[in-house]
């Protein structure tokens, strides 16, 4: 039996909660298997987080980091398992879900056309967030000024993630998973970024987070997990080892 | 589902208003066109007629007119659509795009809405060049507009269900057309009859491809909506 296989779990709940109420799980993966093409970028994967954790995932390339992202947004086809994301089952409630959640990924996806406000706004009405949080976060992401009349074309790549990392922050979603958010950005701005999550998580937001680069990540994280070959191997709450 | 509509709509045309892409690229070939085909048939056609000549066997501009402004929108079309589609592919704005939230009945509505606001600027266009190249005079503009609005809307949705199909496809460039022109000929020769019967003044019998067209509409319309989520899911 591997490590992975002790890994205790909460029993999953596939219900959607009461209107207005926090899940004690924001997500949970029960066993989940992905096969993307002929690889298997998960073979029974168990993973579970809760509010205001800031959840680290590491491990080699290939190790199914980002597929582990992209399975809670319900942007992969599972093929065994079950995926719980803020008290939802994705499979029946992806839109629902997908309202309340935020996915920072290798691309931006932005559209270049539009400037820095038009695209944070379209981010925050899509989820039928509040507009009037949009000043406050690009001010928060330096993006004030200038800056927010300026189509996302003319940016730097930096600049790019920041206005998607505002977006994040103007929609205020319960569950944010970020794949590599550190790349691309200069000292300052991972000092920003670092920043930002710390408050998200503050105020009960859930972190997924892939990062190989693990020593800065670690020192935002409450939770490390190791992932191999598709199966957490290690989850560590600081230097505890809790599987 | 109308408000999700209407944003998506407001983004695309937002996006063209700032690349003007249909402006600066679409319309220019539209032109172009119009004026290779005023010149390739510069001696067959006879100008402000709308009969024909036997003696030359000219063929009045009446009967020519509907089929270049009609074949012209149609590649046109297949610009203005792999145009839509792209923008959803720059630097991953389609999962943000799945990733929203909003109703894929509401997108589809919102991106085929804005690909009939460009086609309408296009047929405006083209209108505009039939009168100047070959001397077209319009008649019966009820049918006409009839015949124009429900056409464009059904282009506009099967552009919009196959660009979503083509979408992230390597080969899309050269698959969009291949897709798109057998569904969407149909719609085109309904149009095109129904613009030849009204330029030549044949009033009444225009009206029943206008119902062919009505169908059409309601068809490709319907199926977008059912189906654009599993669409969008699969690009």
């Amino acid at each position: 039996m591997s490590v992975a296989d002790d890994v205790q779990l909460a029993p999953v709940k596939m219900t959607a909660p009461p209107a207005g109420t926090v899940p004690e799980v924001t997500v949970a993966m029960r066993s989940v298997v992905a096969v993307l093409g002929v690889f298997p970028a998960l073979s029974g994967l168990d993973l579970q987080a809760g509010p205001g954790e800031v959840v680290l995932l590491r491990g080699p390339n290939g190790a199914g980091k980002t597929t582990v992202l992209r399975a809670c947004a319900g942007l992969v086809a599972i093929q065994r398992g079950d995926i719980s994301v803020l008290g939802c089952d994705l499979r029946k409630d992806r839109r629902s879900v997908r309202r309340r959640i935020g996915l920072l990924g290798h691309a931006t996806s932005l559209y270049e056309d539009l400037t820095v406000e038009q695209n944070v706004r379209f981010a925050v009405r899509a989820a039928a967030g509040d507009v009037d949080r949009i000043p406050a976060a690009l001010e928060r992401l330096d993006l004030g000024g200038r800056l927010r009349t300026l189509g996302v074309v003319h940016l730097s790549a930096g600049q790019r993630r920041r206005v998607a990392l505002a977006a994040l922050v103007a929609r205020a979603p319960r569950l944010w998973l970020l794949d590599e958010p550190h790349a691309g950005l200069d000292p300052d701005g991972r000092d920003l970024l670092d920043e930002v999550i710390s408050e998200a998580s503050a105020t009960g937001t859930t972190v997924l987070l892939a990062s190989h680069d693990v020593d800065r990540a670690t020192r935002i994280a409450s939770r490390v997990v190791l992932i191999t070959g598709g199966r957490v191997v290690t989850d560590s709450v600081g230097d505890h080892h809790v599987s | 589902m109308f408000r999700d509509a209407l944003l998506v709509l407001g983004k695309d045309l937002r996006i063209e208003a700032r690349a003007k892409v249909t402006l600066r690229q679409v319309a220019p070939f539209v032109v172009t066109v119009m004026v290779l085909f005023a010149f390739g048939l510069d001696r067959v056609l006879v100008r402000d007629a709308n009969v024909a000549d036997t003696v030359t066997d000219s063929v009045p501009a009446a009967y020519v007119v509907p089929g270049l402004i009609w074949l012209t929108l149609l590649f046109a079309l297949l610009l203005v659509v792999s145009r839509s589609v792209s923008i959803e592919e720059e630097d991953g704005a389609g999962d943000a795009l799945r990733l929203s939230g909003l109703d894929p009945a509401g997108i589809f509505l919102g991106k085929a809405g804005a690909i009939v606001v460009q086609l309408v600027a296009l047929e405006l266009l083209l209108v505009l060049g039939s009168m100047l190249f070959f001397q077209a005079r319009l008649h019966a503009p009820l049918l006409l507009l009839s015949a124009t609005a429900l056409a464009t809307v059904g282009m506009a949705a099967v552009g919009t269900c196959f660009g979503a199909l083509s979408s992230g496809l390597r080969s899309r460039e050269t698959l969009l057309p291949v897709l798109v022109m057998p569904v969407v000929a149909p719609v085109v020769l309904a149009a095109v009859q129904a613009w030849q019967l009204a330029l030549v003044g044949e009033v009444g019998d225009g009206w029943p491809w206008v119902r062919l067209l009505i169908v059409f509409a309601v068809v490709y319309v319907s199926f977008g909506v059912l189906a654009y989520g599993a669409l969008l899911e699969e690009s």
